[in-house]
């Protein structure tokens, strides 16, 4: 069984309990809190007056990871849910609806829901039914698409203004004035988080790579995205690099030996998070890079928070830099620079039944990258959420199948 | 099927389909994907807006399914089956629009495989609370302009577009007679010859679908009609993938008096006409910040659309709903969760049934819709 080792993984585990500890006592203390979607957020704006965001996907995800989401799925099914609709959503609106959420339970109800529209339709949906079941005021900030390829003024300045209407209720909320300073020391932390990430993220270049950028990305996003803006964050991504940079210089990966290095594009089955990763490890398979670990924003390439224009680099983060708001073409473009630029040998799509954003259209992706640019492209089919879309013994049988033949076309091409 | 000279002047212009209608047009031509798109600015640019509804039907999808998933919606695949088979009747673009992630998505595959087509996204705004909305929707209608306008070397005036105001205004304005008349005497317009009516406006200029509209309004209130033993109700969920004729009938067979639908919405989208004077992209903005149909591709919180669906059916005099959504959509399924639960805490009866555009037998759903017309008029 692949097990990743190093202090990382638990210092991550021990700053997302410590925010897990903040939202249950925010229930108890009345401690302002608000929704907010994970892609392309403005948490810095929620930061700025320590109100507490609260991430109802990564609520979803942890109770994925262990094994609880399918009975708050078939309860929202009960309530009228599809079986074609997001079980994201699913698991959301039923744990909402058996009490898990509220002054009695581990978190709160948020006193604003703020929607940033990034990309994902169903983000509107999500967000428009907690509003209704929670009775909370619903604040939407409607990011445009990036439909060419440079941001467009007029976008910049319609979600600029946007967001200072969000901190106009930001400070109803919380009766505290709007503090441009305190935002401007928040986005410096997060620029030194997303310094650190990208930097993590740019040591798997090295061969072997430090950690998996898929498997062990998804711990690293806790900070990444949950704890962004924070000063924990900015240190752990500190600790983290020179925790990875010392594995480079050692040769040290996440297996034993890296036979095949990988890029991985869609979110994993949770449920089956670690069965899951055992059937690359089994083949000595790394995830060099990841598109999923870029939902929260793309900092390989140098974009970051900027204090000196909070507000304007907030906004230009919401609209380019974060992979859901952008095209599917432009998933190809950064795809095709993780292959060359991190030396993959393949290509893995996970495309997962609940989220079309991410899987409608995949099969145009995997056309492209085996016929056009000649990439071994494998596709599996399951859900991140909904335990019930996964097949164990179908999932190894095409994952083995793969590799097996990508050894053969090495063995040969090497005689 | 009853008929009258005006009714089979609209089943030629469908069974002619986008083809036909670029052959009657002799100019350039758009492939307009649901829902809504502001038809006026291509018309201005002297380029026809044509519905593009997908193949209903009519192509085995033999490319397409290898791109997208079977969780995918029809109208996406058989809408890109289209390309790949050489059937999109002399379109040489395509228009799609923030609805939904499909929809967005397939705005990419299109332009990847089809690189020779004239491909735009439209983001429209989904927050008709901000102050900026108004400066954003006038941005963003300017940049379509100016991209259609490079596309076919044409530039369309202010002027231009007010005239196009005056006639896609008209138009909408005699739809929303139809749908008036059809409300007040479901008897003398069947649910669907309305639907003919309206969807031979989408492969057709504003004016010549007006005058079919002004000759069949005129024809529809001379009629007598007997009133029969039905239920009314609004229909609600295919505003974009839409329903075979079969299925419409169906529902008429079964006891249904269809008194309001969102069949075609984006074609019937604003609820009052569009300003006709001054800086015409204010004037579609502002239509469509606040003029707008409620949708479940549209975010409006200041009037929720659950709570909205119960004045309708109020100001309808409807006894239910029958919810509608095409398989696999995204929007449908998930605004059917919050109008359920509204329509229950109303007493409102609803009923709920799938459909595909492809299908072609209705039996099991007609016993349903019967059981249901029946469980009403009877009680």
């Amino acid at each position: 069984m692949a097990e990743y080792k190093g202090s990382v993984h638990e210092h991550s585990k021990k700053i997302m309990t410590d925010w897990y500890g903040q939202l249950a006592q925010a229930c108890h203390t009345g401690a302002p809190s608000a929704y907010i979607m994970i892609t392309g957020n403005c948490v810095e704006i929620l930061r700025a007056f320590d109100i507490v965001p609260i991430f109802p996907e990564v609520n979803a995800l942890q109770l994925a990871i262990r094994k609880q989401s399918l009975p708050f799925i078939l309860k929202s099914e009960e309530m009228g849910y599809s079986s074609d609709n997001c079980a994201y959503v699913k698991c959301d609106a039923g744990f909402t609806a058996e009490g898990g959420i509220g002054p009695d339970a581990k978190i709160p109800t948020p006193n604003l829901i703020v929607c940033n529209f990034v990309g994902c339709n169903v983000y509107i949906k999500w967000f428009e039914h907690c509003a209704e079941y929670l009775k909370a005021p619903l604040f939407m900030i409607d990011v445009p698409f990036l439909r060419e390829d440079e941001l467009r003024k007029d976008d910049l300045t319609y979600v600029v203004a946007q967001l200072k209407e969000l901190i106009a209720v930001c400070e109803k909320v919380t009766g505290k004035k709007f503090d441009i300073d305190k935002l401007r020391e928040v986005c410096d932390h997060s620029r030194r988080a997303e310094d650190g990430w990208a930097r993590a993220k740019d040591l798997c270049k090295s061969s072997p790579a430090p950690f998996d950028a898929y498997f062990d990305s998804i711990n690293m996003m806790g900070p990444i995205n949950v704890l962004r803006g924070s000063k924990e964050a900015a240190d752990f991504f500190d600790a983290a690099v020179v925790e990875f940079e010392e594995a480079v210089a050692a040769g040290r990966g996440p297996l034993p030996e890296e036979k095949v290095r990988i890029v991985v594009e869609g979110p994993p089955p949770y449920p089956y998070y670690r069965a899951f990763r055992d059937l690359f490890a089994a083949w000595g398979a790394v995830a060099v890079q990841s598109t999923y670990s870029t939902v929260g924003g793309i900092w390989e390439w140098g974009y970051r928070h900027d204090s000196k224009k909070p507000l304007e680099s907030i906004a230009e983060h919401m609209i380019v830099h974060n992979i859901c708001n952008r095209p599917l073409l432009k998933r190809y473009d950064q795809i095709k620079r993780y292959v060359e630029e991190w030396k993959a040998d393949a290509l893995v799509i996970h495309s997962i039944k609940s989220c079309r954003l991410f899987s409608a259209g995949q099969g145009d992706m995997r056309d492209y990258f085996t016929n056009t640019l000649h990439v071994p492209t494998l596709m599996v089919e399951s859900d991140l959420e909904d335990p019930r879309y996964y097949a164990h013994a179908q999932m190894k049988n095409r994952i083995d199948a793969f590799f097996e033949s990508l050894e053969h076309r090495r063995l040969v091409a090497r005689s | 099927m009853e008929t009258t000279p005006v009714l089979e002047r609209c089943r030629a212009i469908l069974a002619g389909g986008a083809a036909d209608a670029v052959a009657r047009w002799k100019g350039p031509a758009i492939g307009c994907f649901p829902v809504y798109t502001p038809f006026e600015l291509y018309h201005a640019a002297g380029v026809l807006p044509v519905g593009l509804f997908g193949a209903e039907g009519r192509v085995e999808l033999a490319h397409a399914d290898a791109r997208f998933q079977s969780f995918v919606c029809s109208i996406a695949k058989s809408t890109l089956e289209l390309a790949f088979q050489k059937k999109l009747g002399g379109l040489g673009g395509l228009v799609f629009h923030s609805i939904c992630d499909v929809a967005r998505n397939l705005a990419s595959v299109y332009k990847r495989n089809f690189p020779e087509l004239f491909i735009e996204y439209i983001h429209l705004p989904q927050n008709p609370n901000s102050a900026a909305g108004p400066a954003y929707m006038q941005s963003e209608l300017r940049r379509v302009l100016g991209r259609v306008e490079q596309w076919v070397e044409r530039k369309a005036s202010d002027d231009d577009l007010r005239r196009s105001i005056c006639l896609y205004n008209r138009a909408r304005a005699l739809m929303r007679e139809l749908y008036a008349l059809r409300s007040a005497s479901p008897e003398k317009v069947s649910a669907v010859e309305a639907y003919q009516l309206v969807r031979a406006g989408t492969y057709l200029a504003p004016e010549a679908h007006s005058e079919i509209l002004v000759d069949a309004l005129a024809e529809i209130r001379a009629r007598q009609g007997k009133r029969m033993d039905r239920i009314r109700v609004i229909i609600e969920g295919a505003f974009c993938e839409q329903p075979p004729l079969g299925l419409i009938e169906m529902l008429e067979r079964a006891g249904c008096y269809v008194v309001d639908d969102d069949w075609v919405a984006g074609w019937r989208w604003f609820t009052s006409d569009v300003k006709e004077t001054g800086d015409p992209y204010a004037a579609l903005a502002e239509a469509y910040l606040n003029a707008s149909r409620p949708s479940s591709t549209r975010h409006d919180w200041r009037r929720p659309r659950h709570e909205e669906l119960v004045e309708r059916v109020r100001a309808h005099k409807a006894q239910a709903v029958v919810f509608t959504p095409a398989k696999f959509c995204e929007p449908a399924l998930f605004d059917y969760v919050l109008f359920r639960r509204t329509l229950d805490r109303e007493k409102i009866p609803h009923l709920l049934i799938e459909f595909e555009e492809k299908m072609w037998t209705f039996e099991r759903t007609r016993t349903e819709v019967e059981t249901f017309a029946e469980s009403l008029l009877f009680d």
